[in-house]
């Protein structure tokens, strides 16, 4: 036996609300084996999380003129997890004007890190009309 | 007064209610009038901007806005009729709604078939009786979710949080997010009732400490909270008061439990189940007066929005076929009964019998956090019918199984849920 020691991470998969074990044997840093996943997505995330964990942000962005004061916004790809705090501090400056359609492109390199964030939620202009959304 | 008559009513319209809509219109039903509360679709859907939705149904994941809009876009382009800002008020056991709003007044509707969508409650303060002062500061985590996410207003600044259901999980995060100190979750069992995953992502990732077998058995402040003393419980969750400890705060808030929203369901007299704690109803999603269905939270407290979805697709179809006169009952009815170590299961009972159909899905949770168990399920004469191995299971998720159509015998009463270790059961 060498000396260098097998050593076994349990990671939870977030990418679904299942939350699977994922275990992650490493050996000097490098992932050996991994188990306890339900679909591939599981082993992307553990192998990410074991070198560099990343997060979506989800949280909102005040809107003038809307229907609502503020649209739900995420991150389009996973940020750094040290970048969270900066994103959040970036998004607080921001107000974006109605109509806002699902998809758009609130920001396009959030704290940095070349990511885009979009809007989740059509916000329509604030009118005396009734729209469904 | 306006009278109105419609071949389908739904109401609500949260992620249930809107597949309901779909699905039904699919199944052939064009005359669709779908109720809603609040001024806009998507119900709490709308209120929940974290991700983590729709991987099983749409095989990608979305954040609850964006699976609310997709099922929006779909409805608004269909036939179904929308009413926003209407509340219903009664239903009557010959299915005549009584709703009203500010356009039309009141309404009298009448209805072939009608589908109950109306989700869940919070359990309040009041439910869990913290004894102490009365003050401003002290709300459901999902009242706060919407005061931040929604009306953009946050409700506090130094936050303890009690119960670790998944809202309470989330705010947690939301609010560490957006500036707020979340002094700590407590839970009162020893376990999380929260999903794994929200543990890890929204209370480990901000360094937020969960306490296990704690509550809180006193609150302090005249106009806004001021503090809360939080306790350790024993075994019996009796609490420990050598270990009292009191923690300053302006903001507590509570994440103790969903309910299914039964007002309705209650006043048209509908037979409740008190395992679920909503109506009892059996595979179709058919309560005891037939025709009227639930789906969603209003039937049981779902984790899965996904399953809210499927769930509400079932009562549709079979809301249609209903309505076309197209179901075949079983001569006897065979009751689904939760037996030791399952807290619940849905369906209640099996009523029809469906060769076309090949499987009939099961959801139910168990009552205790266990590791390698089978779910061995039993006829009315102690006949292993068929088990089903998991790894893990918890309360606080969720289980599905798919028993197979002919492994549901013609000649049992009854089918028994019982959890038991691995090894005693016979491979599916």
């Amino acid at each position: 036996m060498s000396n260098n020691e097998i050593k076994e991470n349990t990671i939870i998969c977030v990418n679904c609300p299942r939350g699977c074990r994922v275990r992650v044997k490493s050996q000097d840093g490098e992932i050996t084996d991994i188990t306890g996943h339900q679909c591939d997505m599981g082993i992307d995330y553990a192998k990410e999380e074991f070198k560099n964990p990343t997060r979506i942000l989800p949280t909102t962005v005040r809107v003038k003129n809307g229907r609502l004061d503020l649209v739900p916004v995420k991150t389009a790809k996973p940020i750094p997890k040290n970048k969270i705090g900066a994103a959040m501090q970036e998004l607080a400056g921001i107000l974006v004007e109605a109509p806002v359609s699902r998809g758009d492109v609130i920001t396009e390199n959030i704290a940095d890190t070349g990511i885009e964030v979009v809007a989740t939620r059509s916000i329509a202009k604030n009118s005396k009309n009734n729209d469904l959304n | 007064m306006i009278r109105r008559k419609h071949e389908l009513v739904i109401i609500g319209a949260g992620p249930a209610g809107l597949a309901a809509a779909l699905e039904a219109e699919k199944a052939g039903i064009d005359d669709i009038l779908l109720i809603e509360r609040d001024e806009y679709l998507g119900g709490i859907l709308q209120q929940c901007i974290h991700n983590g939705f729709g991987l099983d149904y749409f095989g990608e994941e979305l954040t609850g806005p964006e699976y609310a809009e997709r099922f929006i876009e779909d409805v608004i382009a269909s036939k179904t009729k929308i009413k926003l800002k209407t509340m219903v008020i009664d239903i009557s056991q010959d299915k005549k709604i009584t709703a009203l709003n500010e356009e039309d007044g009141m309404m009298f509707i009448e209805a072939k078939s009608i589908i109950l969508a109306m989700g869940c409650r919070e359990r309040t303060r009041e439910a869990i009786q913290i004894p102490g002062t009365r003050p401003a500061g002290i709300l459901t985590a999902g009242t706060a979710q919407r005061f931040i996410n929604i009306e953009g207003y946050l409700p506090g600044e130094k936050v303890v949080i009690l119960g670790s259901g998944d809202i309470g999980l989330i705010m947690a995060r939301r609010m560490a997010l957006e500036g707020a100190k979340v002094k700590g979750v407590l839970e009162i069992m020893p376990y999380s009732s929260g999903l794994v995953r929200n543990k890890v992502q929204c209370l480990d990732d901000f360094g937020i400490p969960l306490k296990l077998n704690h509550t809180i058995n006193r609150i302090y402040g005249k106009q806004r909270l001021e503090a809360v003393d939080i306790v350790e419980v024993d075994e019996n969750l009796q609490p420990k008061l050598e270990t009292k400890k009191r923690v300053e705060c302006d903001t507590l808030l509570l994440s103790v439990g969903l309910i299914p929203e039964n007002e309705l369901s209650k006043s048209m007299g509908l037979k409740l189940a008190e395992n679920s704690q909503g109506p009892y109803v059996n595979e179709l999603r058919e309560t005891d007066i037939p025709g009227v269905y639930a789906c969603g939270n209003v039937l049981q407290v779902h984790d899965l929005v996904d399953y809210v979805s499927e769930e509400a697709e079932v009562a549709a179809r079979a809301a249609a076929d209903f309505i076309n006169d197209n179901l075949e009952r079983r001569n006897e009815e065979v009751e689904v009964i939760p037996g030791e170590g399952i807290n619940y299961v849905i369906p209640h009972k099996i009523s029809y019998k469906d060769d076309s159909r090949k499987l009939v899905r099961h959801f139910f949770r168990v009552s205790e956090p266990q590791e390698n168990v089978k779910i061995n399920i039993y006829d009315d004469s102690q006949q292993k019918l068929a088990g089903f191995s998991r790894e893990i299971v918890t309360p606080g998720e969720i289980e599905t199984i798919k028993l197979p159509e002919k492994l549901i015998p013609d000649n049992t009463k009854e089918i028994t849920f019982v959890l038991e270790d691995e090894g005693e059961g016979i491979n599916e």
